[in-house]
């Protein structure tokens, strides 16, 4: 069993207003110098399988196919 | 198969019908199917819409099915929220075992409207370009709109004038059109944008954009005009006694259309 990390992320460019509206409510908590805000999300796997570079791939592929939207997100798999 | 309402171990919903054509009936009409995912809820609201302009109600076909009612001519993807908006607006609705039958409908040159939760399961399903993204006020937008005609004599907008403006009801949390400026210049280059939203006057302002959409665009068809996805509720507005009759024409386009050209 392996466990693999897909963590998604709005891409550079698309508006993120979730990502905004976590900045200002920093920004009223008091933390000064908080810049840019980016909210995405992370989905962790248990893959039956042993091999890691199979395990990467098959993430990918679940990644491309459902788990982000390219049109608007990009995706990084990482393997534990 | 179809399968009876109920089959699927949840109680038969009432109201539920299920289209059988007398046989030999020579009524050109309209056969239309609406998908119902679990989550759908504006399911009724399209099928008394579809029905005042038909003639005669839709199918209403469970999202475990695998092949639509034979004879279909237009297939509705209606408003709601699949799957609870789980992962993305429309993404797991996006792959459930129906939509391999509504991609092949539509690959054939069938009819397909998706509205609300339908254009967002549409655009996750790669049938439209672009994506839905949050209200760029992060409010969910329960309101009146006004949107303009920007394609007359689809076999969606046969019925109004391009340039028309009408009135319809906005009910969503992730409205928000988005797509790349290639796809943009493409969807506006190949007249393949259906609907803008206006102010009463028609005017595309960006105070009429309520939830923020690339160019205003609230409604946008597939390049062979078959394929049509807008956020706004059309069905909202068939009855007078409800408001207005401001969103019967699509319906009653679509009767023109399929009734002279059957798919």
């Amino acid at each position: 069993m392996i466990r693999a990390r897909v963590t998604v992320m709005p891409k550079a460019g698309v508006l993120d207003p979730q990502g905004k509206a976590i900045g200002h409510a920093l920004a009223n908590l008091g933390f000064a110098g908080v810049g840019e805000v980016r909210a995405g999300k992370v989905i962790e796997l248990e893959l039956a399988e042993s091999d890691p570079a199979k395990a990467k791939a098959q993430a990918e592929e679940m990644a491309r196919r459902l788990l982000a939207n390219l049109v608007i997100e990009s995706y990084r798999v990482e393997i534990a | 198969m179809r399968a009876p309402a109920g089959s699927d171990g949840l109680p038969a919903r009432p109201g539920a019908r299920h289209l059988s054509p007398a046989p030999g009936s020579k009524e050109a009409s309209l056969n239309a199917a609406i998908i119902v995912f679990p989550g759908t809820n504006r399911e009724r609201d399209m099928a008394i819409a579809l029905e005042r302009a038909a003639g005669r109600p839709p199918a209403l076909l469970f999202h475990r099915e695998t092949e639509l009612p034979r004879g279909t001519d237009l297939v509705v993807l209606a408003g709601g929220f699949s799957y609870g908006d789980y992962l993305r607006c429309g993404a797991i609705a996006a792959h459930s075992p129906i939509m391999r039958a509504v991609r092949e409908f539509a690959a054939r040159g069938g009819h397909v409207l998706g509205v609300c939760n339908g254009f967002q399961i549409l655009c996750e399903a790669q049938m439209l370009p672009g994506a839905l993204l949050r209200n760029a006020s992060l409010r969910f937008l329960s309101m009146d709109c006004h949107l303009r005609v920007e394609r007359a004599g689809t076999p969606f907008t046969g019925r109004w004038q391009q340039g028309a403006v009408f009135r319809s009801v906005m009910a969503h949390g992730d409205g928000n059109y988005f797509a790349d400026a290639a796809t943009l210049d493409r969807l506006e280059g190949e007249g393949l944008v259906a609907f803008r939203y206006c102010d009463a006057r028609g005017e595309a302002t960006a105070e009429a954009n309520l939830n923020g959409s690339a160019r205003n665009i609230a409604g946008i068809l597939s390049p062979n005009l078959r394929v049509l996805g807008l956020m706004p509720h059309p069905e909202n507005y068939v009855d007078p006694l409800l408001g207005g009759t401001d969103g019967l024409p699509l319906f009653e386009s679509l009767v023109d259309a399929l009734a002279a050209a059957p798919a």
